[in-house]
């Protein structure tokens, strides 16, 4: 589906930014950063319409000889750009409507994770550090127990006092999103 | 650069024109002619008829026209379009050929002539032979011809000349050479476009009639070249219209042919035009959007249409050029007036131009690679006969053959290694460089800084890759800050190594040092081997050593960097590089705090610096020294180690001046300031750290202010907003993210040990000398010297109250507006511990109202800080507000002899001022005298002496005095009479005898006074007694310049009886006085009635007995009849 997923900060430096392995990263990284032009252009189109009423997808940015670029920015400025392959029929704007609202969604339950600092960088490499968890994980990462699919993640804590762990799970549920909206193509 | 293969032809380009030739005008020698050739092409503006003139000579010979082809049943066309076909439609087959010839109406050899012009048409028709063309004759006369119809030999004439030349009157035109020459000439010109145009539709409708005998199969290159052909005469003709009609057709055929990779190339050149033409058209036509979507089904049309593989990079080129071309069409229509918006310009063609020049670069690049003992074949495959092709778009060495069998294998090999070999002589990057900095040159027009700043960067590639380096460098480090200050690190670590290569090849010690510094920061993205390998380059840079070459850099490119690196260690020089971390992220981090926001003077003023490395391997510091706003601290804030170069690596995890990676490193800086400095701010503005020594290499990183670089600010914003628990870290040890820059502190004085009394009575009363008596103690442990009292108003508040304050110190004398509101510096001496002192202060407010007064202490002590003897100011303030209130009111009035209140008085009656000093202080007043000094137009009645003098008044007690007064007849003054000024000396009861007596004056109001004509006063004793006398004689004054009538009654009372006149009309002279004699005999006890005096005056009417009633009694007491007639009561009667 798509290539390249990107999560850009309200000041335009990436949260997160992951490209098919197989292409060359740093080529979507500057078509992210570019793009960039065109959501600065909107954003400041757009104005100050009431908050409810304003569309969040911005549609497509522009097109490239073999790319298209579309994008989405949340009331608070955070954007996200999707890349996807021109040749690419099967996905028209209802397709990538939704998948911006899955990624949206996904990006509030990392904001609802206590532990994730606004603003930083949502860590997605394997070797990479997790969210530091400030409760001992009892079993596991099993600890972090989400009451409702969609809501807050809670950590049950054994006993008070205890040195804190890391807690993997938020930024793999994420990067599993992305991974599954890029799966699909290859 | 020179045309290339691949740009389009000029004639496809340019705006086709009708072709007309003028013969017979000699422009060199003929003025005459030359003005007319002027007329015709000097200064053509725009709403003259496109046609492009050329002068030729009468026997010019005309490109031969090929016999006319019956039929095309065995007629094999050999390619699509001819080279020459354009041009020779443009420039060599004239729609119109003008015979110009002089010759006037009047001419006497008639005959000669006209056979002459008929022998030139003649010529001319000859070489035309076959061709449509038209011919016209125009003759150049020098008279003015007449209106037609009325020169009879003149149409004569002329009908015989066509005659002779076999010409229609339309096309015999006569140009008097007169004034009005550049008019003719454009109405010639309008004929001669007519002319053109009728000749191109009849081009058009031979092309057409060619149609009908082609067949789809052998034919099918003819569809093309014909509707190719009808499309371009429409142009001619100006018929743009059916023009792009064509042209569309023409492009439907063209994908309509056969393809195969023989002849690929030719489809594509071909598509290529057409698809040029259309898009031109649409933009002429203002319809932008028709174009770009003519453009894309091009591309996509054309796009898989490689061809030859081994040729693959030829696609790319004219990919390239397709994206190029249509950039320019659409630059071109923005320039005539065509808005392009941020996602639709022509920065996008130019930019994918760009991404098909590199491309074709890599293409080339691995398809071109042979040896360099190949040699280009000879002869020449890729020359022709003519030296041009026959038709657009084939191969020379296989010219006009259909066949899509090779027929010579061998040719064709020889024919592609020679593209091959002249491909790799192509300037790549300096195509790719022109289009890259087209596109950025849009993308600057619409908004798109970040598609500029990508585009930069792939030019500075492309000037790395041409070796280019400095360029490179110059437009890469422009872009750099643009990636940083938006924190995209990988990009910026994709763009640091580039530059990094090219600063290494080119041996440039500073640019490499600061790419190093940051490639190895935190900002950069590389692999921890990366990161060794830039560390221990920087550190062999450090030891004046040459670095290992960069990876991946050309081979001869690293052999020269090579020698240029020997070549930097044997010059000495200047070895020190300063560079400011501000603008980059190095990778030694650096952050100063002071422990405090002020510290006192007379203690140290200590600051930490932190310092962290980010770097893979421990590294050394040589120096560390930081610069104050005040430089005369930095002397106490350097940290050095005399240690040679060598030892850079030596111990490397030992020692303070050693960063170990990702320890953060404490350094405490403890200096005493200077008392000078007390008040002021104490500002680090630099911390340098130097790498290397100077015998080496030395690097200076210096941070402005209190350190921070390009990223930490964000970082800082970031650390505040976090709210994660940080793991604890042994005690001596700090987490980076939680220090704060504290760049600056106050200097503040020493804390004084002293205290401050002050002793007074509010409030204050308004004038007087108020006493504020200050008691200042020492508390200290030494002597304290230099005491200095500054006591008075306290400076910044409101202006007025500065010039109704004044202070001092004698209270003998009262101040005046000479005193200042401010006391300042009044030594006091010095002071032994323990040792108390009293001063007294005056203070004289001249408004009521509230006042903060300041009393500040300053002394000098000498204290030793730091094993330091320093002398320290010290001061302390006391503030206090005080109100002031009036001492006293004053209330006037005025009364006539009767106490009775007066609105006004009468002038030379006397009347009575009274006034009544009411204490408002809440302490004690002694009123000390009063004086009550009259204006002149007011006179006493008896003496003026004051009646409250030495008076002491409590609070809310009243002092009142009464005077009498009279006011002479001043007539009528506006707005009253002056009275006088009431003057009050008074003090405060618990003042000091020396204090002086305070002079309050208050101006009396002033009095309205009013004349009466008549005045009237009694001579009567203060009582009566029943059934006793009492005589009463009223007096009449007379007080105008008249003689008055008076009409007198009185009338009866209950309680008298009376003697005298009860009616009476009498007449008093001005001036003088009547005097009326009765005689009262009281029958009643008590406060009786008198009877009423009527006084009417016949002369003023206004005179009521109201008014008479104010000067003359109208009771009496009477008592009553005593039992012993004692002497009063005899005397009375």
């Amino acid at each position: 589906m798509a290539v390249c997923i990107a999560v850009i900060a309200k000041e335009n430096y990436p949260l997160y930014i992951r490209s098919t392995p197989t292409e060359n990263e740093l080529k979507f990284h500057y078509m992210v950063h570019t793009s960039l032009d065109v959501v600065d252009e909107k954003i400041s189109a757009m104005g100050k319409a009431l908050v409810d009423q304003r569309e969040l997808y911005l549609g497509l940015l522009y097109p490239t000889e073999d790319y298209k670029v579309y994008g989405y920015v949340t009331n608070s400025k955070v954007k996200f750009v999707m890349v996807v392959d021109s040749s690419n029929t099967a996905l028209r704007d209802n397709e990538i409507r939704s998948m911006f609202r899955k990624l949206h969604n996904s990006y509030t339950d990392v904001m609802c994770n206590p532990f994730y600092n606004p603003g930083d960088r949502i860590q997605s490499s394997p070797g990479g550090p997790y969210f530091l968890c400030p409760y001992p994980v009892q079993v596991g990462p099993t600890s972090c127990v989400r009451s409702s699919p969609g809501g807050p993640y809670s950590c049950v804590r054994s006993s008070p006092g205890e040195p804190y762990s890391l807690c993997p799970i938020q930024s793999r549920a994420f990067d599993n999103m992305v991974t599954s909206m890029m799966i699909q193509v290859c | 650069m020179s045309p290339t293969q691949w740009d389009l032809p000029v004639e496809l380009c340019c705006r086709p024109m009708a072709f007309v030739t003028l013969t017979g005008l000699d422009v060199v020698y003929n003025a005459v002619h030359r003005a007319v050739w002027d007329a015709f092409c000097a200064n053509r503006r725009a709403d003259r008829v496109p046609i492009s003139f050329k002068v030729l000579p009468g026997d010019h010979e005309y490109p031969k026209c090929r016999p006319k082809r019956t039929s095309y049943e065995w007629y094999i066309p050999k390619g699509i379009l001819k080279t020459g076909w354009m041009n020779k439609h443009l420039n060599l087959v004239p729609a119109l050929v003008v015979v110009f010839y002089e010759l006037d109406w009047d001419e006497p050899q008639w005959k000669e002539k006209q056979s002459e012009c008929a022998t030139r048409v003649e010529i001319v028709r000859q070489s035309l032979q076959g061709r449509n063309t038209k011919v016209a004759v125009v003759l150049i006369q020098k008279k003015t011809p007449l209106p037609p119809g009325e020169d009879v030999i003149a149409s004569e004439r002329a009908a015989a000349l066509c005659n002779a030349c076999e010409l229609s009157g339309k096309s015999l035109f006569v140009l008097p050479h007169t004034d009005h020459l550049v008019g003719y000439i454009i109405r010639l010109e309008n004929a001669f476009y007519e002319h053109a145009q009728t000749y191109y539709y009849t081009e058009i409708r031979r092309v057409k009639s060619h149609k009908e005998f082609l067949n789809k199969t052998t034919h099918q290159l003819l569809f093309v070249r014909h509707q190719f052909k009808i499309a371009f005469f429409s142009e001619l003709k100006q018929d743009t219209q059916n023009a792009l009609k064509n042209y569309r057709t023409a492009y439907n055929l063209v994908h309509e042919l056969r393809a195969h990779e023989t002849n690929i190339l030719e489809i594509k050149t071909m598509a290529g035009f057409i698809n040029y033409k259309i898009c031109r058209l649409c933009f002429q036509h203002n319809t932008p959007l028709d174009a770009i979507a003519q453009f894309r089904k091009h591309i996509d049309l054309c796009k898989k249409k490689i061809g030859s593989a081994e040729l693959s990079f030829e696609h790319a080129a004219w990919m390239s050029k397709q994206f190029q071309a249509f950039g320019d069409l659409f630059d071109e229509a923005i320039k005539l007036g065509l808005t392009a918006i941020q996602t639709q310009n022509p920065g996008f063609y130019y930019q994918q131009a760009a991404y098909y020049a590199q491309e074709r670069k890599q293409l080339a690049k691995s398809l071109c690679n042979h040896e360099a003992s190949i040699m280009y074949p000879n002869p020449d495959p890729l020359e022709t006969q003519t030296g041009v092709l026959d038709f657009y778009g084939q191969r020379s060495w296989r010219q006009g053959i259909l066949s899509f069998d090779l027929s010579d294998p061998e040719k064709e090999k020889v024919g592609v290694l020679a593209i091959q070999l002249k491909e790799r002589n192509v300037a790549h990057s300096e195509i790719i460089i022109t289009l890259l900095s087209n596109a950025v040159a849009q993308f600057k027009k619409y908004k798109c800084p970040r598609m500029k700043s990508h585009l930069m960067v792939q030019m500075g590639e492309e000037y790395y890759y041409a070796k280019d380096y400095t360029k490179a460098l110059k437009l890469l480090d422009y872009v750099m800050c643009d990636y940083r200050s938006e924190g995209w690190w990988t990009l910026l670590t994709s763009i640091l190594t580039t530059a990094l290569k090219c600063s290494y090849l080119m041996a440039q010690l500073k640019d490499y040092i600061t790419y190093s510094l940051e490639l190895l920061g935190r900002a950069s993205t590389l692999k921890d081997d990366q990161k060794s390998r830039i560390e221990k380059n920087l550190i062999n840079v450090l030891m004046n050593e040459s670095p290992d070459p960069e990876p991946d850099c050309d081979i001869f490119a690293v052999k020269t960097a090579q020698k240029l690196w020997a070549d930097r260690i044997s010059l000495a020089g200047s070895n020190i590089f300063t560079i400011g971390v501000q603008d980059f992220v190095p990778f030694v981090q650096c952050k100063a705090k002071f422990h405090a926001p002020s510290f006192h003077v007379d203690v140290p003023v200590e600051f930490d610096i932190y310092l962290k490395a980010d770097c893979p391997h421990p590294i050394r510091f040589s120096k560390l020294c930081v610069s104050f706003n005040n430089q005369e601290y930095n002397q106490f804030c350097v940290i050095e180690e005399a240690s040679k170069a060598n030892e850079v690596l030596e111990n490397p995890t030992q020692g303070k001046m050693c960063l170990v990676p990702g320890k953060t490193r404490k350094l405490l800086f403890k200096f005493v300031a200077k008392t000078e400095d007390v008040g002021k701010k104490i500002e680090i503005t630099s911390v340098d750290l130097a790498l290397g020594n100077e015998t080496g290499r030395c690097v200076v990183l210096n941070w402005q202010g209190g350190g921070g670089d390009a990223a930490s600010s964000q970082e800082a914003l970031q650390a505040a907003r976090s709210f994660k628990r940080r793991p604890k870290l042994p005690d001596n040890e700090v987490h980076w993210d939680s220090i704060i820059i504290q760049a600056s502190t106050m200097i503040i004085s020493r804390v004084p040990n002293i205290s401050v009394h002050l002793r007074h009575e509010p409030p204050a009363l308004t004038n007087e000398m108020y006493c504020l008596v200050v008691t200042v103690q020492s508390h200290e442990k030494t002597q304290i010297r230099d005491v200095k009292l500054t006591a008075g108003l306290k400076p910044g508040q409101d202006a007025n109250l500065t010039q109704k304050t004044h202070v001092t110190l004698h209270g003998t004398e009262l101040c005046d507006e000479s005193y200042p509101a401010l006391l300042t510096d009044i030594p006091v001496g010095d002071l032994h511990p323990g040792e108390q002192l009293e001063k007294m202060l005056y203070v004289r407010c001249g408004t009521v109202g509230s006042r903060m007064f300041l009393v500040y202490v300053s002394y000098l002590i000498n204290i030793t800080a730091e094993e330091k003897e320093i002398v320290c100011k010290c001061h302390k303030d006391e503030t206090v507000t005080i109100e002031t209130v009036f001492p006293f009111d004053v209330a006037v009035k005025f009364v006539s002899t009767k106490f009775e209140h007066l609105e006004r008085v009468y002038a030379d009656i006397p009347f009575l001022l009274m006034t009544d000093l009411l204490s408002a202080s809440p302490w004690a007043l002694t009123v000390v005298s009063s004086e009550l000094q009259l204006a002149p137009s007011m006179t006493t009645v008896d003496q003026l002496e004051s009646q409250v003098d030495n008076v002491v008044l409590q609070t809310g007690e009243s002092a009142s005095e009464c005077f009498c007064l009279r006011c002479p007849s001043l007539g009528n003054v506006e707005g009253g009479v002056a009275t006088g000024h009431y003057i009050i000396s008074w003090k405060r009861t618990s003042a000091m005898e020396n204090i002086p007596v305070i002079r309050t004056v208050i101006t009396l109001p002033h009095v309205i006074v009013e004349n009466i004509p008549l005045h009237v006063n009694a001579d009567l004793p203060s009582f009566g007694r029943v059934r006793e006398s009492l005589p009463v004689k009223y007096h009449l004054q007379n007080k105008t310049d008249f003689v008055q009538d008076v009409e007198i009654s009185v009338e009866p009372s209950d309680a008298f009886m009376f003697s005298g006149l009860k009616q009476i009309r009498l007449r008093i002279l001005p001036g003088t006085e009547q005097e009326m004699l009765y005689n009262f005999y009281p029958l009643m006890a008590g406060y009786q009635q008198l009877p009423s005096l009527n006084i009417n005056l016949l002369r003023f009417p206004n005179f009521t007995n109201q008014l008479l009633r104010r000067f003359i009694p109208t009771s009496i007491f009477v008592k009553p009849q005593g039992r012993l007639m004692d002497d009063t009561s005899i005397a009375a009667a």
